[in-house]
């Protein structure tokens, strides 16, 4: 019987010693984590290239994400960042209901090409009912109507040496003193040339909405949310991403996040 | 009772225990499952909700849990509803830290990495030890397989469903037997993890890539959708702690520092009266 008292008293004992150790190990010695540049974190940063390597061995250029069908679609398309651009360029095309809208196909392509929302409406359309993952944990499904990009790129005849797509938006996410952050991404061209990546007009059977992306928005289905960029103006063929914005390759990767957006 | 036997030895023969394999890979994950519970609590704060279903009810509602804020006459509280039970969590859950300076964040800023919200960083320290953490996976199953501390210590046998109420039993009465191999409770908790709840943790993980899901489509059928696989890694988190604090009672109460030193020697003081083998040490 004092064995078990004895024993009891070391369970209390240790439960407390336990406890109070969590309750003080407040994480802020972990915080220099977040310091972009800090050697540690790029570190483990290489684990987001170990993640893109193995997710393109791993699933084929062509392999579709998941198609959904209509009884799916339980609600509207839940906008998230820019969902009203306000530089004077955009509110011009829009106030024309984008009549003046060109998208403008340059870099390293052997001609430079321009299509309006018309011609690119009546190229041949793709719909698919797909998932939205957001980075933030949610999901959202919704009908894309649009026109796939791998012809369009072929039209302007991508050059051998191009790497990745650099896209380019309207939307200014963040205003700063010294001027407009304007929302950019890019992708690799497996993802450019994958046949669910389209430049979508249409959502949900409608005209792409302002809140979403008007008049047309990247989707790229096997990615999260920040690499389907809204309010797409130009797309530029390059081969190497550190000319852009701070040299991520995108508006979320400047600020810390993975680049590929797979996972 | 005879008088002419001999006392039992006071101590049990030392035996070899835990190989190396099982040993790198116990800590290896002890440091993982740490920077992966806190990474994750800060993902998990850049939208502190979980749903059943392929997508997130914003015009319907599928919320399982819901972690906020809400204004009441007394200030702003910290609110929890889980399966439609709304609870207040000031102070720990939706609003934290001190009255001047509160924190309306799911879970607080002292359980996550980074301490202040960045969800970026989140993602960053998550992945890296995430595929850490399934490497030591594959080793230890690949070494487990081979040296046959699988089938000796981990799968549970016939004898071990039988012994399992006396087990039960013991355990309730914090008597401990150090045997040679693991007890029957010891066993299933094993089994447990290293069968059902590690290979759930890393599969509802990867059911929530937009990537994996077009490799392995199967992911969203077994799991019943990607929000769903989110709450099923996140109600796996939640075993995984409480298997942590029961892990540590155990050493606790089982003898610290022989339990300690057969994870980091390999060798484990049995209990008096264990026969001997080939091997041991005195």
């Amino acid at each position: 019987m004092s064995g078990v008292i004895l024993n009891r008293r070391k369970l209390l004992l240790g439960s407390a010693a336990l406890g109070s150790s969590l309750a003080l190990s407040g994480c802020n010695q972990f915080d220099f984590l977040g310091q972009r540049g800090n050697p540690v974190r790029q570190a483990l940063e290489q684990a987001n290239v170990l993640t893109y390597r193995a997710q393109r061995a791993l699933i084929g250029d062509q392999v579709l994400a998941r198609e959904y069908s209509a009884s799916e679609i339980r609600q509207g398309m839940k906008p998230n960042g820019s969902t009203e651009p306000t530089t004077p360029e955009y509110m011009f095309l829009r106030m024309q209901n984008f009549s003046q809208y060109k998208l403008t196909i340059k870099g390293m392509v052997e001609r430079e090409v321009s299509f309006s929302l018309d011609e690119l409406r009546n190229m041949p359309s793709r719909s698919q009912i797909t998932r939205h993952d957001c980075v933030e944990g949610w999901s959202c499904i919704a009908k894309w109507t649009g026109t796939a990009l791998g012809p369009v790129l072929d039209m302007a005849g991508v050059k051998p040496e191009a790497r990745y797509c650099v896209y380019h938006c309207y939307d200014n996410i963040q205003k700063t003193l010294s001027g407009d952050i304007f929302y950019y991404e890019s992708s690799d061209l497996v993802d450019a040339y994958h046949p669910q990546t389209i430049l979508s007009y249409g959502l949900n059977d409608a005209v792409l909405p302002v809140s979403n992306g008007a008049p047309v928005r990247l989707r790229i289905e096997r990615a999260l949310g920040y690499k389907q960029p809204k309010y797409l103006h130009t797309i530029e063929l390059v081969d190497d991403l550190t000319p852009f914005g701070r040299g991520k390759g995108g508006y979320w990767p400047d600020s810390g996040y993975d680049w590929y957006g797979g996972i | 009772m005879s008088e002419q036997s001999a006392p039992p030895p006071a101590k049990g023969p030392l035996i070899y225990r835990q190989s190396i394999f099982t040993r790198l890979t116990h800590w290896t994950w002890a440091l993982c499952l740490f920077f992966l519970l806190l990474s994750g609590l800060q993902i998990f704060n850049a939208h502190p909700a979980l749903y059943i279903g392929q997508q997130s009810g914003f015009e319907f509602d599928n919320a399982v849990l819901e972690i906020g804020a809400v204004n009441s006459p007394q200030g702003p509280r910290g609110q929890t509803t889980v399966f439609g039970q709304t609870f207040d969590t000031t102070g720990v859950l939706g609003m934290s830290g001190s009255v001047e300076q509160p924190q309306f964040t799911g879970f607080p800023g002292a359980v996550t990495i980074p301490s202040y919200r960045d969800l970026g960083t989140g993602r960053v320290v998550h992945f890296f030890f995430g595929w850490i953490f399934v490497a030591a996976l594959f080793i230890w199953f690949l070494a487990s397989f081979i040296n046959g501390h699988l089938r000796r210590d981990i799968l549970p046998k016939g004898a071990d469903i039988s012994g399992l109420p006396a087990d039960v039993i013991d355990h309730a009465r914090f008597r401990f037997h150090h045997r040679r191999t693991y007890s029957p409770l010891q066993k299933l908790s094993y089994f447990s993890i290293f069968f059902v709840l590690f290979p759930l943790i890393i599969l509802t993980g990867l059911t929530m890539s937009p990537g994996m899901d077009a490799a392995w489509p199967w992911l969203l059928d077994v799991f019943g959708g990607r929000q769903t696989a989110r709450t099923i890694h996140f109600g796996v988190m939640v075993l995984l702690v409480l298997f942590f604090i029961v892990h540590i009672i155990m050493v606790l109460l089982a003898g610290p520092l022989n339990e300690l030193r057969s994870m980091i020697t390999g060798w484990y003081r049995t209990s008096p009266g264990t026969p001997a083998e080939q091997g041991d040490k005195p």
